[in-house]
């Protein structure tokens, strides 16, 4: 009898409703549109093919790829080697909290206006290069934008919030006593860092890596605005293969590989937190 | 000199977040259109904006577009985090997951999964697809936000209300409600964010007869660096400073 309400009846019915309609439905579009032919009225054509998924492997294709995964992964490393030492020293500072809302504000800044900002930076009549002219570093203006430094740099800018702010998270709660019973029982520094903090802090570390990764292949503006005309991501591929090329199974197959590289970063994420806080892993029982 | 090196590393990861932002600041408001050195202050990059109707029209799309969805976003958000926390029904677990996938995924695979669903169903490309996603894209942070707070809460506090008769609404209305308003809040201003920010997805699903602040910045700036996009940024930067530092005071004074 207890069951019988409408007002319960109604809010499963509505959220389950919504996320068949706008998550599910569209997502499984994606994979049904990576297995069928290119139309060039309709978009796809209802005939099956493998052919999306071979041309993820066509040399040009997967030199884009590699290019990727090499801009995020780069983007990453850079991201966690500067971010790692900036959230240990954040979560003992006294004015974390401040710190802290310094952090929190360029996270919330849209990044396209973070990236516009650094275009000002880097360009020929810019900051950087006033500066070096003025104190005769350079001679010449030095070609900073349109580089691969340039959308590098940019990754590594509009990112690193997304890597500190799970690492400040993971690092806060780290117990001291662990490292001090790790230093009593003859630990040096460096076994302290690397058989205690780093283990215990490794959700944090996975989290944000994921943060950084995933969105360093698909945020296709930086390398838009601050790239050379060749300067081609992931996610500037998939854009294209929607709205230039018009090639949607093509785009699709990108997109479940993208989706399908995620779900794998995902599982190694929950992995790595049910090893060190299996109290904290999984959705509601 | 430990200390002092420590706090020099600090002082250089804020240096490398904010100098760009300094600099886009100080030149919105610098009386020169090309000059890298300063010629002196104005504010005419910030008068040329209000003559601008394109740009204000598309800055009225988006203030509407984040208010509309950010308040459907937080209503159905705040009910479906009720729904997966007190009630049990079919497809419970894997609907959450979904959330939290929707909240991981690179927003460009998003942005292509609903513009290919709205051209299926035949939904015109523009405000009604813009609001859509939008609520979409927002949902899980809502539900995450509230959920989080929910599991905090004294289960007893639900049982007296149902042993005094109270019905499932009346719960929800009369006790949950006020005890969850912090986190909704949270959430709200939270979407708003989001949707006001987001380029990505927007730039899928809507079309140039309906365009959005961030999409017209995008297409400005790809012509080119202007001191009217200087001052636009400002704005919006501005816009997110005070924001984040409301939030902060408002969670601040709740803790105290």
């Amino acid at each position: 009898m207890k069951d019988r309400s409408l007002f319960k009846t109604a809010v499963i019915a509505l959220v389950s409703l919504w996320i068949v309609a706008l998550v599910c439905l569209p997502n499984l579009l994606v994979v049904a549109a990576s297995f069928l032919e290119r139309d060039e009225f309709r978009f796809v054509r209802p005939a099956l093919t493998l052919d999306n998924y071979r041309q993820v492997f066509d040399p040009v294709f997967f030199a884009i790829f590699m290019r990727s995964f090499g801009f995020a992964a780069a983007t990453t490393a850079l991201a966690l080697a500067a971010g790692y030492p900036f959230a240990t020293l954040l979560a003992r500072s006294r004015f974390r909290r401040t710190l802290l809302v310094l952090v929190v504000i360029p996270f919330w800044t849209s990044s396209l206006v973070r990236t516009y900002a650094l275009i000002g930076l880097l360009k020929a009549k810019g900051i950087v290069n006033s500066l070096l002219l003025a104190t005769g570093l350079v001679r010449e203006p030095l070609s900073l934008l349109y580089t691969d430094g340039a959308v590098l740099l940019g990754l590594v800018y509009t990112l690193l919030p997304f890597m500190i702010l799970p690492l400040y998270a993971a690092i806060e709660k780290l117990d001291p006593q662990l490292s001090e019973a790790g230093y009593d029982l003859g630990a040096s520094r460096w076994q302290v860092l690397w058989h205690v903090t780093l283990p215990v802090t490794l959700p944090g570390i996975v989290a944000g890596s994921i943060l950084v990764f995933l969105p360093a292949l698909g945020i296709f503006y930086v390398p838009d605005l601050l790239g050379g005309a060749k300067s081609m991501l992931l996610g500037n591929l998939i854009k294209n293969q929607f709205l230039t090329a018009r090639h949607w199974p093509f785009g699709s197959a990108v997109s479940v590989f993208l989706t399908l590289l995620m779900g794998l970063l995902l599982w190694g994420y929950y992995a790595s937190l049910k090893r060190f806080n299996p109290d904290l892993a999984g959705t509601p029982r | 000199m430990r200390r002092w090196s420590r706090r020099a590393y600090l002082a250089a990861v804020y240096l490398f977040l904010y100098l760009p932002l300094a600099v886009l600041v100080i030149y919105s408001f610098n009386d020169s259109r090309y000059a890298a050195g300063w010629k002196g202050f104005t504010l005419q990059w910030y008068a040329r904006l209000l003559t601008n109707e394109q740009l204000l029209q598309s800055l009225v799309n988006s203030l509407v577009v984040a208010l509309l969805s950010s308040i459907v976003a937080t209503a159905i958000g705040t009910l479906a985090a009720v729904a997966f926390h007190r009630y049990r029904f079919p497809g419970r677990r894997v609907f959450y997951g979904m959330l939290y996938a929707v909240m991981m995924s690179p927003d460009i695979v998003m942005g292509i999964s609903l513009l290919m669903f709205f051209i299926l169903v035949g939904l015109e490309i523009g405000l009604l697809t813009l609001l859509l996603s939008h609520i979409t894209f927002c949902l899980p942070f809502v539900v995450v936000t509230v959920y989080a707070r929910i599991s905090g809460f004294d289960p007893h506090v639900l049982e007296a209300a149902k042993d005094l008769g109270a019905s499932e609404f009346q719960t929800f209305r009369h006790v949950l409600l006020p005890m969850l308003l912090p986190a909704v809040a949270s959430g709200w201003l939270l979407s708003f964010t989001l949707s006001l920010d987001d380029v990505i997805v927007s730039f899928f699903v809507t079309g140039p007869t309906f365009e959005i602040l961030p999409l017209k910045i995008y297409s400005m700036v790809r012509l080119g660096v202007k001191p009217e996009i200087n001052a636009l940024s400002s704005l919006l930067f501005g816009f997110t400073l005070v924001s984040v530092i409301l939030s902060q005071l408002l969670v601040r004074e709740k803790r105290a």
